[in-house]
This record gives C-alpha cells, structure tokens and sequence, in this order.
C-alpha cells in the first residue's frame, strides 16, 4: 500500500464525479416530466424565476410595436374605419340571423331533450412568443392561472381550431398547436360525417389523417371540422382542409395530408375557451345513476 | 496581463446571454445559443469560478423559460461545461479561430446531446438549419473573447498622468 499526501488544495468531488451527478439529476428529471408529469411544480417555479427576464426580454419589441402603432399614419386610419364600418353592417346583418337560429336551434333542442349546450366562456389573450424549442410546435400566451386559463382548454382564432393549453404558469400559459407532433384532434368530415383523428404533422406544419381505411370517402378539398367527441373542442369548429390523397394498394390506410385552416403561425390575438361545464359523467357514474330508478321503483312498490 | 475578473460581471454576462435566448423569435432557425457559448467561455478562461453546477442551473432556466423537456438543456449544458473545463489548458495555447475550431465541435456536440435526447423522447427532427447555430456561435467565438475579456483589461493603478 502506497500512501498519497493529503492534496493542498481542496477542490471539491473530482469533475467526473460532478459531470456524473448532474447528468444523473438531469436524466431523472427528463423521465419525471417526460413520462410521469411529476416535475410540473419544480418548472413553475424555475419559471417564475425566468419570467422576469422573459419580460425584459420582450420589452424592446414591445416598445416598438407601440411606436409604430404612434406613427400610423391618419390615412390608413380613417381608411381601415371606413371599412370596419362597411364590416359591421354586414357582421349585424349576420348577427341578427344568427340569433334567430339560436333561439331556433334552443327550442328544438328542448323538443328533442337534448342536452342544452352552455355557452361557452371565453378568454382573449395574446400569444407572446413561440417557444424557441425547434422540436416542437408552441406558443406562449399572456393569461395564466390567475386570469382562469385551465389545463386542456381549447384555444381558437377567428377561423378555426389553433390548439391547446398544455401547461398553465401563474402568469403564462403554454399552448400546444395542432401542428405539434404530439397533438391529435379528433375530427370530422363536413361533408359525409365521417370521424377519424387528426394528428399533427411536427415541423412541416401540416396535419396528417392518420389510421382512415383506404376506401374512405375522403375527397380533396374536404373540410374537417371537430367532432366534439372529446368534450374539449366544441362540435363544428374548422381544423383543417384535405390537401392531398395518396391510397397505396399495398397499405390498408390512406395517406392524407391536410392543412390547418387557423393561422397557426400567423396571429397575435386568439380565443381560449372554457371547459364544457356538462359532460356526459363516466360510464361507472352512468351505471351507478342507472341503479336511481329501480330504487325509486321499489320504493313506489312499498 | 489581465485583472482579475469580477464575479458580478461573470453572472451579467450569463444573464444576458440568457436575455438573448429568451428573446420572441419567431420562427428562425439556427440562432446561435448565446448561453452555451458564454458557459463555454467562462469554463475555458474561469474554470476554479465556472463549472458543471452552474452551466446545469443555466440549462434549467433554459428548459423552463423555452417550454423545452426539462432537464434537456441542463442535460446538454453540464456535458458542455464538463468538456469545456477538461480541455481549458489545450484550448487557452491555439491563437483565436483555431480556438473557435475547438469550440464548433463543443456547440456541435451539445446540439447533438440534445437532438439525441428529443428524438428519444419522440420529437420531429427540426432540419439541418437546426446545426447553423452552432457555426455563427464558433464564428462569435474572437468577438466574443473580445467583449467579454474587456472589463480585465483595463489598467490596475489609475495614475493621473495618463490619458487611459
């Protein structure tokens, strides 16, 4: 046994050992939040941190924005008036219609003691930045959990669907776009009714519909619009329009490429709405709801 | 000969390049990552100041503040700092662009980390754009040393007499 002098200096574990550590912290936290969600507080709170800068960093664009909000000029101005005003008469000649129809559309729901939708709530924001991450597709709203934003709420613009929120900051909100890899909308064609999901196409920024049988009655140009299935979108809000067709006879499942309808890449200002306050309860409710008559029924015979 | 370098300004420096990868951009690819390479800086020229804790806290905030997997860039950063302290003396002895040759293949490698880590966790693939960041982040390398070497280069006694 050969007996090495204590060193000089002390300098902490050596850095293989550190490297070690850190990659393993890392590792385990990839896992936590890749498969089990569990490192959620953890990131609101390093997120907090980070807003301060995010802010600063938005600072700048901002002030720009706003000077040239300041220079437009009187012109363009009364320009755009006028046809906001054009745009009016036409939009309250529509308005008044549609609330003929939604009183129609009320009372033939009572009559056929349907469910009566709740009109949904819903949240303007302000999409603040997409998320530099290359790997995926997101965006940064400016409304978090202390303005009502909740997890898995539907996010619209003007057009159609834009996607969902993912994760809720006390101050931000993340939004999925249907475009991202991992996103799947449940869908379907205007046309015939046909439902299928939609799954989103990663950085080409189209949509694939993914698992249709070969001989579905799917056309170019067809517009999908949601199914409502799922409780989060509302029925009948348009997704995406059918841009190609390719059916192999040696795959079972057509190749469909589609594009999104919403401006995914393109607005500022978008619509979150509120969860459906009256879904349908879980199949173990149902049946336990189910057992309520026949009690009453015994009572009766009592 | 340089002074010593501040602490303070050490950590402006990082907060910065932080702000600058923070920044909305919309939809460009190959920026440079402004953070690794400042990481990378301090641990070539501050090992005893810099290292592998840091770099990993730095890669945290990254990963919270980009909506990233998070421990990805954390994950990328510390194997960043690792090599970056390992090779300090090799790199400190090559005039300023052979030294930006050394530190493409450090940016590169990070990138790849975490190329490797999202296509695991089931990412799309960005394109090969994605790796100009690493090119204009070596090509930064000379004006960076520069900028960041500055505040050490001033005279250490202030005499009347000179103009600087």
């Amino acid at each position: 046994m050969d007996y090495q002098p204590p060193p000089f200096f002390s300098r902490g574990p050596a850095p293989l050992v550190r490297l070690g550590f850190f990659v393993c912290l890392a590792v385990l936290l990839m896992v936590l939040d890749a498969r089990f969600r569990y490192a959620e507080s953890l990131r609101q709170v390093v997120a907090l941190l980070a807003y301060p800068l995010q802010r600063a960093a938005l600072a700048p664009v901002e002030l720009l924005g706003a000077a040239a909000g300041f220079f437009a000029t009187q012109v363009s101005l009364k320009q755009e008036n006028e046809q906001l005003k054009a745009k009016q008469l036409l939009a309250a000649n529509e308005l008044l219609t549609v609330d003929a129809l939604r009183a129609e559309n009320a009372q033939l729901r009572r009559l056929l003691d349907a469910r009566e939708r709740l009109p949904r709530h819903s949240t303007l924001a302000e999409i603040l930045y997409q998320g530099r991450d290359p790997f995926s597709r997101k965006v940064i709203i400016d409304k978090g959990r202390q303005q009502g934003i909740q997890l898995g709420q539907a996010v619209i613009d003007d057009v159609g669907v834009v996607g969902q929120v993912t994760r809720v900051y006390p101050l931000l909100s993340e939004i999925t776009l249907i475009t991202d890899k991992e996103q799947r909308t449940p869908v379907q064609v205007m046309r015939n009714g046909l439902r299928a999901v939609i799954y989103g196409g990663g950085d080409k920024g189209t949509l694939d519909l993914s698992y249709t049988a070969a001989n579905a009655d799917v056309l170019a140009d067809d517009v999908l619009v949601t199914s409502g299935i799922d409780g989060t979108y509302p029925a009948g809000l348009p997704v995406a329009k059918v841009s190609r067709i390719e059916r192999d006879a040696a795959y079972s499942f057509a190749k469909i490429t589609c594009i999104p309808i919403a401006g995914t890449d393109q607005n500022r200002q978008v619509l979150v709405l509120s969860q459906e306050a009256n879904l349908p309860a879980p199949v173990e409710a149902e049946s336990a709801t189910g057992k309520l008559p026949k009690q009453k029924r015994a009572r009766k015979r009592e | 000969m340089l002074l010593p370098v501040k602490v303070g300004y050490m950590a402006l420096t990082l907060v910065l390049a932080l702000l600058f990868n923070l920044l909305p951009w919309r939809d460009v690819t190959g920026l440079p990552d402004m953070a690794a390479l400042v990481l990378t800086f301090w641990c070539v020229h501050q090992p005893r100041r810099m290292g592998i804790g840091i770099a990993w806290c730095v890669g945290l905030v990254m990963d919270a503040g980009n909506g990233a997997l998070l421990g990805q860039h954390a994950f990328a950063y510390a194997f960043l700092a690792f090599a970056a302290v390992s090779l300090h003396r090799r790199i400190l002895w090559f005039p300023l662009w052979r030294q930006a040759a050394h530190v493409l293949v450090l940016l590169l490698a990070c990138q790849l980390l975490m190329l490797a880590v999202r296509m695991v966790a089931g990412g799309a693939f960005p394109g090969p754009a994605y790796f100009a960041g690493s090119l204009i982040g070596a090509a930064l390398w000379p004006s960076a040393t520069f900028l960041l070497l500055l505040p050490q280069r001033r005279s250490g006694g202030v005499d009347e007499n000179r103009p600087i």
